[in-house]
């Protein structure tokens, strides 16, 4: 029998991410794409990506756990899906041993997640029904100024005099942009201002107790958000590695937790990826 | 994924008879309206509804036929209308629900109860603003539109101690409306009947009382979601034998399951406070997302809002006054915070959940720091979702669903 693997897998709105860790919790694999329409074919196209990684068959499997949107969607887990928060919480107890606050930003959902000392989860807060600071809102501002999301984080680094931006909606937010468009800024500055409304409408949800960790894809594409976010709380935030995994990796250890690895049951049909 | 076996709160037997009763009154309103043989008065829900009923009138209340707006899911589509005619999107969506189904012409009780083709038309509107100054303004739009008199009582707010000072004001208020009520319903005031009626709220109340309070036992027997359908009677029927007939029986079968060790949610594993006001048009989709994590959702201010211990049959209108001033909603924050504690305690309480309704800031005791501080007091852990009562466009399901999901999971693992 292979080495037991354990796999978490993250359905978001946006994007799918699939982390397979051994029993030491150590990340052998792993894979993002975009969700899609099809939540369990790309699920299962991601499991498969992580487990070639990995270098593990599929019969390593020994549990998996699903979270995200769209973790009722995928038929191959063995123990029941958990939510994000949970997932993050559990990310967190793993990797850091104190008590920190997690910032976590999805392609639509903000998370502020306390953990107490003991890895526990104190309280969370997820953004309201508003997309200001989320993934969303980069994206919309991506395509309305045509600019790739992937520039975006050199093009926020150049900039000398920064555009601010007020309002609390991504649709007024555009409007505003266009208005500093017409009025001649330079693009790296309205950039590192949408950066800027990111980062502060995260940090405003919540106070900021303990060691501040940032995760999920934004930051994973744009470090200059997590270099801005050390500034406004006034000591370094700490980007982790794999921060768009973080979920991914929190469900892994959830599987990790509800498994025996010394008796691996294995229930998944090989070739049964979907739903 | 294996399949989740669903779990659904149990039916509670006496809601068919609670059920024909609510018919009875509904027919009666209508007949009334129809008939002409009573005067109708429209009352807020907490207005001088004693005083109505010892006059005769047949009362209807509009806040119980928003709700009925909101849990038919018809809400959403009449809030519109009367954002329409200049009410805003962000004030009271019973109002607006309400107005926006009498401008259509339509009205949940047609398809509920054959026979009946409208709310009933008033005679006389009365209000209370014990809860909040929307009521006024609803019955002010209605009095403008059918020609009848609006009257009521406009009470203090944040209310910390109850005084005499509170009490004399209101029973004032209350006295002045007599005259008015007695020259529209053709009849003077008999003060037997009125004792009579409070003495019947009463009797009532304490029966209420004592139904919420079979929730203490572990496993819960009952759920908020079944309080705000029970507490029906409670609302339109306070102050009738009707209302006192029919807890009686409902109490019985809830005390059964508790002696039978018998839970409204099966494996009962967290015991939840909902403060605030319901999602109408998703009390099914809330039981049973509580009752899949085998949370237990038990006890609430809102279904407790119809307990007025200060009711007394012996001083009818002074303890009329004393029992609306008591309600939490027109309390201080000093005063909820401790009534909040106390009920934390009482039902031994693992976390609390705050309805922020986006158009109902009265009942939403979540914006002005109130769960921090309870938090901070009890270490009961609290939860704060965004919705509506009755503007599903205020609501959503994925967002309330992974919050409830991670605060049953923060409670399950170790606070
Ligand atoms: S208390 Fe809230 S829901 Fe009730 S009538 Fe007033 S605004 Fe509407």
């Amino acid at each position: 029998m292979s080495t037991p693997i354990f796999v978490g897998l993250d359905i978001g709105s946006s994007r799918t991410k699939v982390a397979v860790i051994d029993a030491g919790h150590q990340v052998l694999g792993h894979a993002v794409r975009k969700s899609g329409t099809d939540f369990s074919a790309t699920a299962a196209a991601c499991l498969e990506e992580s487990l070639e990684m990995a270098g593990s068959p599929r019969d390593g499997i020994a549990s998996a756990v699903s979270t995200g949107y769209g973790r009722a969607n995928v038929a191959f887990v063995t123990t029941q899906s958990k939510t994000e928060i949970g997932c993050l919480s559990r990310y967190g107890r793993d990797r850091f041993h104190e008590a920190i606050t997690i910032i976590d930003i999805g392609g639509q959902d903000n998370k502020v997640i306390k953990l107490d000392g003991d890895g526990r989860r104190a309280s969370f807060k997820m953004n309201r029904k508003c997309a200001a600071g989320t993934g969303a809102f980069l994206e919309e501002m991506s395509l309305r100024l045509d600019i790739a999301l992937e520039a975006m984080d050199g093009l926020a680094r150049q900039s000398t005099e920064m555009v601010k931006l007020g309002s609390y909606c991504t649709v007024f937010s555009a409007t505003e942009v266009l208005e500093n468009i017409r009025n001649g800024k330079k693009v790296p500055d309205i950039v590192k201002g949408l950066f800027y409304s990111v980062v502060k409408r995260v940090l405003e949800m919540d106070s900021h107790a303990g060691r501040v960790v940032m995760t999920g894809g934004v930051v994973a594409h744009n470090p200059y958000i997590v270099e801005m976010a050390g500034e406004m709380v006034g000591r370094p935030v700490v980007l982790p590695e794999f921060p768009q995994l973080a979920g991914a990796i929190g469900a892994a250890l959830y599987a990790l937790d509800e498994t025996d690895p010394i008796g691996i049951r294995n229930t998944i049909p090989a070739g049964e990826t979907h739903g | 994924m294996a399949e989740e076996k669903k779990t659904t709160r149990k039916k509670i037997h006496a809601a068919d008879r609670m059920n024909r009763i609510m018919a009875d009154y509904f027919y009666g309103l209508n007949e009334a309206a129809t008939t002409g043989k009573r005067k109708v008065a429209w009352c807020t829900s907490v207005g001088p509804a004693e005083l109505l009923h010892a006059l005769g009138f047949a009362v209807h209340f509009p806040e119980n036929h928003a709700a009925m707006l909101g849990a038919t899911r018809m809400s959403t589509d009449l809030i519109p209308e009367a954002n329409a005619i200049g009410y805003s999107p962000d004030i009271c969506s019973y109002l607006t629900a309400d107005i926006g189904a009498y401008l259509k012409g339509i009205t949940p009780l047609a398809k509920a109860y054959p026979g009946i083709a409208s709310v009933p038309r008033p005679d006389v509107l009365v209000y209370n603003t014990n809860q909040c100054r929307d009521v006024q303004d609803w019955m002010a739009w209605y009095s403008k539109r059918l020609g009848v008199p609006s009257i009521g009582v406009t009470s203090p707010k944040n209310v910390n101690d109850v005084t005499d000072a509170h009490i004399d004001d209101v029973t004032r208020q209350i006295e002045a409306l007599i005259p008015t009520l007695e020259g529209i319903a053709g009849v003077t005031l008999d003060m037997d009947r009125l004792r009579e009626a409070v003495a019947l709220s009463r009797e009532c109340t304490e029966l209420w009382k004592r139904v919420l309070e079979t929730a203490i036992a572990s496993p819960a027997p009952l759920t908020f979601f079944d309080g705000t359908i029970h507490m029906g009677p409670a609302v339109v029927l306070r102050g009738t034998r009707e209302a006192i007939d029919y807890y009686n029986v409902l109490l019985a079968e809830l005390e059964q399951r508790v002696t039978d060790g018998v839970g409204a949610v099966d494996g009962e594993t967290s015991r939840i406070y909902w403060e605030g006001m319901p999602v109408w048009g998703r009390l099914r989709q809330h039981s049973e997302l509580f009752a899949n994590l085998h949370s237990a959702v038990l006890a609430s201010t809102y279904c407790s809002s119809w307990i007025f211990p200060s009711f007394d049959g012996s001083d009818p209108i002074r303890s009329m006054a004393k029992a609306y001033l008591e309600l939490f909603i027109v309390r201080s924050d000093r005063y909820k915070e401790e009534y909040i504690k106390g009920m934390l305690e009482k039902f031994r309480i693992d976390g609390i959940i705050y309805h922020d309704a986006k158009t109902c800031p009265y009942n939403s005791n979540s914006r002005y720091g109130l769960p921090g501080r309870v938090e901070a007091e009890t270490g009961v852990p609290s939860l704060v979702i965004s919705g509506d009562l009755n503007d599903l466009r205020c609501v959503s399901d994925e967002q309330t669903k992974t919050n409830v999901e991670a605060f049953i999971e923060q409670i399950a693992e170790g606070r």
